[in-house]
């Protein structure tokens, strides 16, 4: 299953918050299940993924939203 | 803590203080080496001896041929002209030009000139996690640009190894910007770019070398002046002045170096155990000076002016500390963290108690920030 269990709204955040939501809010979400992430910070781009490999945590998907941000979207594996 | 307690000016690799071998002989050009090196007279002859001793010592430091070295206005401008001039020299064909996707801005900045104002095409070529150029992915054509040593991150690329790989009428440009005089140069160049506010010498003064026998034009308008391959009036007493400094800096940089390497392999330890931070770039096939780390969950601005209010200035390739709100392309590249990212370097006065003490405020720096 790769539907959100929960969507994080990061708009108009700059680095490094983006990722310290994405850190403090993973653990809502039960092992296996997904978090979205949507941030309009070009950093994110490449943050998202390197905390994903520090935290080996996975990163399954990239899309663009319809308002033009980026919606990254995470399962947790631990 | 006050700012003068264990100040310390750690980025070097942005731009270092004039080497002390460096000011004695700039005082003394400033006054003999004024007039215009191509007249005929006493002070011109004067002038004259001094930008040809200059590059004669330039040459020596760096191993290669004088007829070789080329003084240019700047770092960049070197740059510009060894790559620009290495695509015009190509007769016929396409005009490809390749580039590792960490090189300086100026490299990039040159490539993208290069298919706009010349016709052709740039391509970007991937690098490992540390930052080292994929060999495998390696166009064996045109003119591919590859650092000796990236400025960032300090991974030393495989310069020979290229060359190696590449058909024999491709061209190799180096930019050696971040190494010359640390280490010597690679070999396989086509045509090499260096800085001399890099190495101790004052800033407006950069290097060009271009190999003998291969085919360079020179990319801008053509000017009268000693060397065909520069333009504008050269300025004698800042080239000798570099050259002095260069030489000094390959005197000592064996004693340098392995102050350095020590030095930075302290300072690695002392990152690598903050909680939650990634060392970037190759742990050993680096530069001596240099080190950079990410601290996640931290701003890299924040991190830069709360090491500079406690004395230590440092560089961050962090998105906040840009122009353009963009993350370094080159920790980006590598697929490393670009937030919480501090550069440090070393110069040849940073002593072992400012790394200590600032591998002592780092974790309360870095916890600071995160609370």
């Amino acid at each position: 299953m790769s539907e959100p269990t929960l969507e994080l709204d990061c708009r108009a955040m700059l680095c490094p918050q983006p990722i310290i939501e994405l850190a403090r809010h993973l653990g809502d979400i039960e092992v296996g299940e997904v978090l979205a992430l949507v941030a309009t910070d070009p950093a994110a781009r490449y943050d998202v993924a390197a905390w994903c490999r520090m935290r080996e945590q996975e990163l399954i998907g990239t899309e663009v939203t319809a308002d033009g941000a980026t919606r990254y979207r995470v399962r947790r594996l631990s | 803590m006050g700012v003068s307690d264990g100040a310390a000016y750690l980025d070097a690799a942005s731009s270092l203080p004039l080497h002390p071998a460096a000011r004695e002989v700039l005082l003394a050009a400033l006054d003999q080496g004024y007039a215009d090196p191509r007249r005929l007279h006493g002070p011109a002859r004067q002038a004259r001896l001094l930008l040809d001793n200059a590059r004669a010592v330039v040459a020596q430091a760096l191993g290669t041929r004088s007829d070789e070295v080329t003084f240019t206005s700047s770092g960049t401008d070197a740059v510009h002209r060894g790559l620009l001039g290495l695509v015009l020299g190509r007769s016929g064909g396409p005009r490809e030009v390749s580039h590792t996707a960490v090189e300086h801005s100026a490299v990039l900045h040159a490539a993208r000139w290069s298919v706009d104002r010349l016709g052709g095409s740039a391509s970007s070529l991937p690098v490992d996690h540390t930052g080292r150029v994929l060999l495998d992915a390696l166009p064996r054509i045109g003119v591919l640009a590859v650092q000796a040593a990236n400025h960032e991150v300090g991974t030393l690329q495989p310069v020979e190894e290229v060359r190696d790989l590449v058909d024999p009428d491709a061209e190799v440009f180096v930019d050696a910007c971040s190494s010359m005089g640390r280490l010597p140069l690679p070999g396989g160049w086509s045509a090499l770019a260096g800085s001399a506010h890099k190495w101790g010498g004052p800033a407006g003064v950069g290097v060009l070398l271009v190999r003998k026998g291969v085919r360079w034009r020179s990319p801008f308008p053509l000017d009268d002046r000693v060397d065909p391959r520069a333009s504008g009036f050269e300025d004698v007493p800042a080239a000798l002045a570099a050259a002095a400094a260069l030489q000094a800096v390959v005197v000592e940089r064996e004693e340098v170096n392995a102050r350095h390497t020590a030095m930075i392999e302290r300072i690695r330890v002392a990152a690598a155990a903050l909680e939650d931070t990634e060392v970037v770039g190759d742990p050993v096939r680096r530069l001596p000076h240099l080190v950079t780390f990410s601290c996640l969950y931290v701003a890299g601005d924040a991190l830069v002016h709360e090491l500079a209010r406690r004395g230590f200035g440092v560089a961050s390739g962090s998105a906040c500390t840009s122009s353009a709100l963009e993350p370094s392309h080159v920790l980006a590249a590598m697929g490393a963290l670009t937030h919480g990212n501090v550069r440090v370097s070393l110069t040849r006065d940073t002593t072992e108690a400012q790394v200590e003490e600032f591998c002592a405020v780092l974790p309360e720096v870095v916890a600071g920030l995160r609370r």
